[in-house]
């Protein structure tokens, strides 16, 4: 059980978390300490905390997700607060208000907190800039997924230490398009770990080994024979409006991970992937469910991680407005 | 056309600025007189007296790419408060881009707009017409009777004709009537879903990115079709390091090809948009810095022939939204003579007399004009610039306020623009 000592002498003061290219190390460990003791309750079966009580929390999902939102929802949960989650289907959007009036229409009635997901990269930073309440980002367009990085890095720390640094890193995939791979390469380098990206050129343009600090090969082989932890990214159909490869079945000849190739990898290295798979294209059954796959985990852990943002960034709020 | 109904007084003396006039070779302090509303040698008789000591006298400036909006988008512009914007930026001339709604692709758009022109305009006004119906690149626009309406130029500014064959019989077509054709040079394929450049910037955000290759292929095809016709053709808003090369080249060898850089290309990178301000969002996008600097060069040795805003207003509603959704463009009337006197001036890349060569008589001798200089039977039509002064712009004219610079100290102050000798600002 955390003490609530514990959570006054938090230093964490923003209000937002719409990526990690800001955050300090500092921040990242505040996430990270909270987010053991976290999980420790939530594995621990402590069951429903009551930091949060009294709060509402409205889940802004503009973009369909299963994983993302019920993790924040069960960690909203967790922490008392009631949650509202708001799908584009159901809301005023289709029928053409714009995002700021939807915005301003829930912090109107009361809200305390949005946690979106929208389409278009930058939308969550539109919405910190525009609210006086909290706003966390769950992944806008190709930018940026923080708590995705965060859950990824917690997990990484889990296996190898707090100390990445050295350790070696390969995202491998759709990383043009995939903000699980920007909000992974912000945060992981903060840690000093080695990343390697992989995957079609067209996906993966050269260019990002130097904005990015990476190492960039079309050789998977090359790619994973040295890591430590093989990152997986989904092949997203619903962002490409065009055919970057030519095929799916050509993509896993090329670029898939399955059990012919598991002797490339190192002999502890582990799988990882922010889901949801397809299995026997980016990943085979075999390595998605052998013991070096850490997937399950990492979903656990996103649950643990988003309980921490969500307190402190809520708390971030009241102390702000005391 | 282009009444300007407003009063002036028969005679007038401008005494003791520093008239710059590079058409006529002139950079020296003496009077300008003005009588009947054109330039003349001298008269002796009563006069308005103007004090422009301290001050330069330069030509109108003319603009040869704004967008008005009307008809059609009148919550982001009207005549009226685009040529006050004009006027306030000391342009006396601006080209009016087609796409309005409806879009001048037939003459009787264009007479409308004469129509709002003759009634509400601060500066002269030259519309231009559609190179194809609705602006759709599937069919030629009327084009010669849209000549005989009177426009100065055909373009489908914003929705570049994509087939190559239809763009090749718009230059053989419009060049039967001398008239000019102008090019916002983009490949649909390859920059319709793009945000800003592609690069580091597109990268880091997450925007999909617009490649230069989208720009340079159409400047490649336009310089290929020009040669192959005969026919001229101007390039707009240029924006790629690779494309000033193809543009540098054909010049050299003597194909017909024009271009524009845009005092935004010229002064900001794509780096302004990693905050997602949708100022910092226009079609072409920003380039990258050494794009910026390819530009600068090429204003230098002469690649590019002018300076045109792209002036492009829209509303609150319009920008005020996800960067994806928001729309294309920023004003520029107002801040184009700052924005450049800083950049390029105080840069120290061009002297200020040939910038405002860039903004009056090379765009004059480009659409054909008899204007952009200070020459005895010239319509009065002339800017008195504190090119030393600083100011903070905090006020726009135009009806939308879509511009990074709103708010900032700028150094180049426009104090006063006269057409056809009538003070048409300050207001």
């Amino acid at each position: 059980m955390i003490s609530k000592e514990f959570l006054k002498n938090v230093k964490w003061t923003r209000k937002d978390l719409t990526n990690l290219q800001s955050l300090s190390i500092d921040e990242l460990e505040e996430i990270f300490s909270l987010a053991e003791l976290f999980k420790e309750s939530v594995v621990g079966g402590e069951g429903k905390l009551d930091y949060l009580h009294g709060k509402t929390i409205v889940n802004l999902f503009l973009e369909p997700s299963t994983r993302t939102r019920t993790a924040f929802e069960m960690a909203a949960h967790r922490l008392g607060a009631h949650v509202i989650t708001i799908a584009s289907s159901a809301s005023s959007i289709v029928k053409g208000e714009t995002l700021r009036d939807t915005a301003k229409n829930i912090e109107a009635l009361t809200t305390d907190m949005i946690i979106v997901r929208h389409s278009a990269a930058g939308a969550a930073d539109y919405l910190a800039e525009r609210l006086s309440i909290p706003v966390i980002n769950a992944g806008d367009g190709a930018h940026a997924h923080p708590t995705q990085g965060l859950l990824d890095t917690f997990t990484l720390r889990e296996r190898f230490g707090k100390d990445l640094s050295g350790k070696k890193i390969t995202i491998l995939g759709d990383v043009l398009f995939s903000r699980v791979a920007r909000s992974d390469i912000h945060v992981l380098k903060k840690y000093g770990a080695e990343i390697t990206v992989s995957g079609p050129a067209t996906l993966v343009p050269p260019s990002i080994a130097k904005t990015f600090g990476v190492r960039v090969t079309y050789d998977l082989r090359e790619a994973v024979r040295e890591a430590d932890a093989v990152i997986l990214l989904r092949i997203q159909h619903e962002r490409q409006d065009m055919a970057y490869f030519p095929s799916i079945a050509e993509y896993a000849n090329i670029f898939g991970l399955n059990e012919m190739r598991e002797d490339w990898l190192k002999k502890d290295a582990i799988i990882m992937h922010p889901g949801p798979i397809n299995r026997e294209v980016e990943l085979d059954s075999f390595l998605a469910d052998s013991a070096r796959s850490v997937i399950l985990r990492q979903v656990t852990n996103g649950v643990a991680v988003r309980m921490a943002v969500i307190n402190l960034c809520m708390a971030a709020k009241n102390k702000a407005s005391i | 056309m282009n009444g300007i109904s407003k009063k002036f007084s028969k005679n007038l003396i401008v005494r003791g600025a520093r008239v710059i006039d590079p058409q006529n070779g002139v950079d020296e302090v003496s009077d300008v007189y003005v009588s009947d509303g054109v330039f003349v040698d001298k008269f002796s008789g009563p006069a308005e007296e103007v004090d422009a000591r301290g001050l330069v006298l330069a030509p109108g400036f003319i603009d040869a790419h704004v967008h008005l909006r009307e008809p059609g988008q009148t919550r982001k512009e009207t005549v009226k408060t685009g040529t006050m914007a004009a006027a306030a930026g000391g342009f006396t001339s601006v080209v009016a881009m087609p796409n309005t709604s409806p879009a001048m692709d037939n003459a009787a758009s264009v007479k409308l707009l004469k129509e709002i022109v003759s009634s509400d305009a601060a500066v002269r006004v030259y519309p231009t017409g559609c190179i194809t119906v609705g602006r759709e690149g599937k069919a030629l626009a009327p084009i010669g009777s849209l000549k005989n309406a009177g426009v100065i130029a055909i373009t489908d500014d914003g929705s570049c004709v994509q087939n190559n064959e239809l763009m090749k019989r718009a230059l053989e077509y419009a060049n039967m009537f001398s008239l000019l054709v102008m090019d916002h040079c983009q490949d649909a394929s390859l920059t319709s879903k793009g945000q800003i450049r592609e690069g580091e910037y597109s990268l880091l955000t997450g925007l999909k990115g617009w490649p230069n290759a989208g720009e340079d292929i159409i400047v490649a095809r336009d310089v290929i079709l020009s040669k192959y016709t005969g026919a001229r053709i101007h390039l707009q808003h240029i924006s790629s390091a690779l494309s000033l090369e193809i543009i540098k080249g054909a010049k050299k060898r003597g194909v017909k090809v024009s271009a524009e850089a845009t005092p935004h290309h010229l002064a900001l990178s794509d780096r302004c948009a990693v905050g997602y301000d949708t100022n910092y969002k226009m079609n072409p996008p920003l380039g990258s810095e050494e794009d910026r600097q390819a530009l600068i060069k090429a204003v230098k040795d002469g690649t590019i022939d002018i300076i045109a805003t792209d002036h492009a207003p829209h509303s609150i509603t319009d920008k005020d939204k996800e960067f994806d959704y928001a729309a294309f463009g920023i004003t520029g009337l107002e801040t184009a003579f700052a924005v450049c006197n800083e950049v390029l001036v105080e840069g120290g890349h061009i002297t200020l007399n040939r910038l405002i060569e860039l903004m009056t008589s090379a765009p004059a001798k480009l659409l054909g004009l008899k204007s952009g200089a200070l020459s005895e039977g010239y319509a009065a039509d002339f800017v008195l610039l504190d090119p030393q002064k600083s100011f903070v712009f905090d006020k726009t004219y135009s009806r939308s306020s879509n511009t990074p610079w709103l708010g900032k100290t700028l150094k180049g102050k426009v104090e006063a623009t006269y057409v056809g000798g009538a003070r048409a600002y300050p207001f």
